[in-house]
């Protein structure tokens, strides 16, 4: 192909390869592998169609999310090196173009949820999308360091929406689900935030570790993962799972304290001697995905 | 003579229209089954 130097690339009609990267594929795997746990967990089952409708709709209402995430920050998008090379931010596509996929993709799903499974799960799906570009990404992220503490709670939906999509009710399950993402996202960002604190910091976002120092954004994590354990620990206590979970979330989650603990004790200030904070960065995601799989596998099994 | 810039625009259009046919004719065959799930319709 050849290159082509043009005075304005956003003028050309968007790749559609910039059009996919709009909906962070990546985010997309957790919250659709979290909302199938949650529907999979689910008492009743939908028929096969349906409930590949549903985590169909719980993927596009994330990718809106990504694609509205991307228009409203663009700006601050271009500050950070991890962020800049986003297509609004590179200028390969134009921010109206961005705007009108992320809201037509949001009601897309919200409407299409609720022909195939039922209006509480589209309700959900709603609130999450609206939660997360309206009270995270416009209200609290450019405004307080407790950001992805409050924000958190829009990620944590998938499993309770996955759970309502299969059975058309709120139950304790899919409430515990919600709480034990909602209480991992906090240790989650706060790791990757401490390594890339600078990045943060130029852009203006007062994330945790910018506002509060390094110190204190270490001790967060540590008692935030005492949370989240004891949250993911507790449907096995409350006979909401079985010992298959219970034994195997526990380990786990000894894994992700141990690896809390290492970040609570290291003083490294630069992010190159950061190894505890990217390791439990990584675990992190592979807790989650360990996490919900176990549970399904206990229910399964169950049964 | 068409310009780099113009080969450039109407490759664009083209992939982007090719999957937009493709993405409808999959979102037709969707509404097709759910519709059938949801009348209940056994097979």
């Amino acid at each position: 192909m050849p290159t082509i130097e043009m005075t304005n690339p956003a003028a050309l009609p968007a790749d559609w390869r910039d059009i996919l990267a709009l909906t962070k594929p990546r985010v997309m795997s957790l919250v659709v592998f979290s909302g199938l746990c949650g529907m999979l967990v689910a008492p009743e089952l939908p028929p096969f169609v349906l409930g590949f409708t549903a985590i169909l709709c719980i993927a596009l209402g994330a990718g809106a999310c990504g694609a509205l995430n991307q228009w409203y920050e663009a700006d601050i998008d271009a500050k950070m090196r991890r962020t800049a090379k986003r297509p609004l931010p590179a200028g390969r596509m134009d921010r109206q173009s961005a705007l009108h996929f992320g809201v037509g993709l949001g009601g897309f799903s919200v409407i299409l949820m609720g022909l195939a499974t039922n209006w509480l799960a589209a309700a959900l799906l709603a609130a999450s999308i609206l939660f997360y570009v309206l009270i995270y990404t416009v209200w609290l992220k450019p405004r307080t360091a407790q950001n992805i503490v409050i924000g958190g709670a829009a990620g944590a939906f998938p499993p309770l929406i996955g759970w309502v999509a299969a059975t058309g009710q709120v139950a304790p399950l899919p409430l515990l689900l919600f709480a034990i993402i909602f209480l991992w996202t906090p240790p989650h960002f706060w790791a990757l935030s401490l390594f890339v604190r600078s990045d943060y910091a130029a852009a203006g976002i007062p994330m945790l570790p910018v506002v509060a120092g390094i110190e204190k954004t270490r001790r967060h994590i540590f008692f935030y993962s005492l949370a989240m354990a004891a949250a993911a620990i507790s449907p096995w206590p409350l006979g909401l799972a079985g010992p298959i979970y219970g034994g195997c979330a526990a380990v786990l989650s000894f894994v992700f304290l141990v690896l809390a603990g290492r970040v609570f004790v290291n003083g490294a200030r630069v992010p190159d001697q950061m190894e505890p904070e990217k390791h439990l960065f990584g675990y992190s995601v592979f807790y989650l995905f360990a996490l919900f799989a176990v549970l399904v596998a206990d229910r399964w099994l169950a049964w | 003579m068409v310009r780099p810039e113009d080969e450039v625009i109407r490759k664009r259009q083209r992939e982007r229209a090719r999957i937009m046919a493709w993405l409808l004719g999959a979102f037709v065959v969707l509404l097709f089954f759910i519709t059938i799930a949801k009348t209940g319709i056994n097979w």
